[in-house]
């Protein structure tokens, strides 16, 4: 029973990768059978030379770096933002009210109609992504902060305070662990998020980043080049989802099935 | 015997949407004696979960009030019919918080709370989360997690509601043998007549809402008691005077 399970688990982790394999050699033919240009569509294997080519060169980490620090810098900035203001939102149910109309409307503005305009205040540099980034994180956090901190059940409130327990420590012992699991979710909708807050940045006006590399590789007619760049991007919103999940499941260990 | 605690004349009524109010409390007059344990009795939406949370200071009555011998401001603890175990702390760290948030040290706080843990027969399962806990055994840290506290007031709100009958006489017996390691004056909601005439000293008998006290009802019985005192006669006969009250 439990082999033939573990059997089944072995089959099933291994369906994925065998899929996409499947999906590349299927692509590699199309392209080798048909007469498109490889700037219309390049086979994979000219895009992993391409990846190589600009690996050698330093290029694509050199960008990739940019990006992702402008991203990390969006997650910190944007979430340190939406947890102080989430906790005072929670509080103060009359400053909720007042403040969430302008909340509101500033997360119905598309990122890609205010991305010129920052670019415009803040000229070509990680400012105006970082600040563009901050503002797409901000909401799914500072709403599942206030969502955690209301939901506490009153039996634990009333606990906490016949045990006396000050605000230091209501915060520590009963509100951050309570609110954690819902702030997580808010995280790893906003780290995706983060990463094309960046790049929609990037394609708007910028010197350095794989939104940038994507648009001189286009002028170029280098698509290869471009199918590298999306695949980095790929990959960084991927890790930091992982990551993210990796840490919640460290740190939300009490919640674990077994 | 002093008295402790001294409940003049209170009320409380809910605010409801209608404007009316909701009337959980009417005109209860209470005095319990220092180390007394009393225990309330009577219908559902009586008011003594209410009772309990404005003793628990936790909630303030509308009119009426509380006064402690001296004017003092004891230390009370509280227990819930749910354990209300934080989920994310194992059972030492449940136990512990308590002393933690007086400001107790870490090390001294969780030395006490293993002999807290001892004492209620949970050793083995000290670093286990709450979730992994039957309900008895998450009653039994909630216990231990109100009397590590040393309260000189504890408050239990119907603490084995949600238990089978076979645990829920088991922990009647736990309780009472803890009880009689500190004598702390205690408060207790309970819906088992039986439960109410082992454990206390007098027994108050609660009207429909709004609750106000209609019976009430000395114990006899010496302490230390035993489980067996359920088995004699005068005991027999208390509970049926105790149920002739309530079915008044």
């Amino acid at each position: 029973m439990q082999t033939s399970r573990k059997k089944g688990n072995l089959i099933q982790n291994l369906i994925p990768p065998l899929s996409i394999a499947a999906g590349l050699v299927l692509w590699e033919i199309l392209v080798h059978l048909s007469d498109y240009p490889a700037f219309i569509l390049p086979a994979p294997s000219q895009i992993l030379l391409r990846f190589f080519r600009s690996i050698s060169d330093g290029v694509l980490l050199y960008h990739s770096l940019i990006t992702f620090l402008e991203v990390l810098g969006g997650l910190f900035f944007g979430t340190s933002l939406a947890l102080l203001t989430g906790y005072y939102l929670a509080h103060h149910p009359i400053a909720e009210s007042v403040l969430f109309p302008y909340i509101v409307a500033s997360q119905s503005i598309p990122m890609a109609a205010i991305a010129p305009l920052l670019t415009i205040w803040f000229g070509s540099g990680m400012m105006p992504k970082i600040l563009i980034c901050s503002l797409v994180v901000f909401f799914p956090i500072q709403i599942n902060v206030i969502i955690g901190l209301r939901e506490i059940p009153r039996n634990l409130l009333d606990l906490m305070h016949s045990m006396r327990a000050d605000r230091l420590a209501l915060l520590r012992y009963l509100e951050i662990p309570s609110a954690l699991p819902v702030v997580f979710g808010g995280l790893r909708i906003s780290a995706t998020l983060s990463v094309i807050g960046a790049v929609v940045g990037e394609l708007t006006g910028a010197d350095a980043g794989l939104g940038y590399l994507i648009n001189t590789a286009r002028g170029q007619y280098d698509t290869a080049m471009v199918f590298v760049a999306v695949g980095m991007l790929m990959l960084i919103a991927i890790s930091l989802y992982t990551g993210i999940v990796l840490l919640e499941r460290r740190i939300l260990r009490w919640q674990g099935t077994d | 015997m002093d008295s402790f605690v001294k409940i003049s004349n209170l009320s409380k009524t809910f605010p409801t949407d209608d404007g009316n109010g909701l009337e959980a409390l009417d005109d209860i007059n209470l005095t319990l004696a220092e180390n007394e344990f009393v225990c309330m009795i009577g219908p559902s939406g009586a008011g003594k979960s209410t009772l309990i949370r404005i003793l628990a200071d936790v909630l303030q009555p509308t009119s009426g009030s509380v006064t402690f011998a001296g004017n003092q401001d004891p230390t009370r603890a509280i227990v819930f019919q749910s354990s209300n175990l934080l989920p994310w702390m194992d059972v030492l760290h449940n136990i512990a918080l308590p002393l933690k948030i007086q400001g107790e040290s870490e090390t001294a706080a969780n030395r006490r709370a293993e002999e807290w843990i001892e004492r209620v027969g949970l050793s083995e399962f000290k670093d286990e989360w709450p979730k992994t806990l039957s309900g008895g055994m998450k009653q039994r840290v909630a216990i231990a997690r109100a009397l590590i506290q040393q309260p000189q007031l504890l408050l239990l709100d119907e603490p084995f509601g949600a238990l089978d009958a076979l645990t829920r006489d088991q922990m009647a017996i736990e309780l009472l043998k803890t009880w009689d390691l500190q004598h702390p004056t205690v408060l207790m909601i309970t819906h088992s007549i039986t439960e109410a005439a082992l454990l206390a000293d007098r027994v108050v008998v609660f009207s429909k809402r709004p609750g106000h006290i209609t019976h009430e009802l000395k114990i006899p019985f010496e302490r230390p008691r035993r489980a067996a005192l359920r088995d004699e006669y005068s005991f027999i006969q208390i509970v049926k005077e105790l149920r002739g009250m309530i079915m008044d």
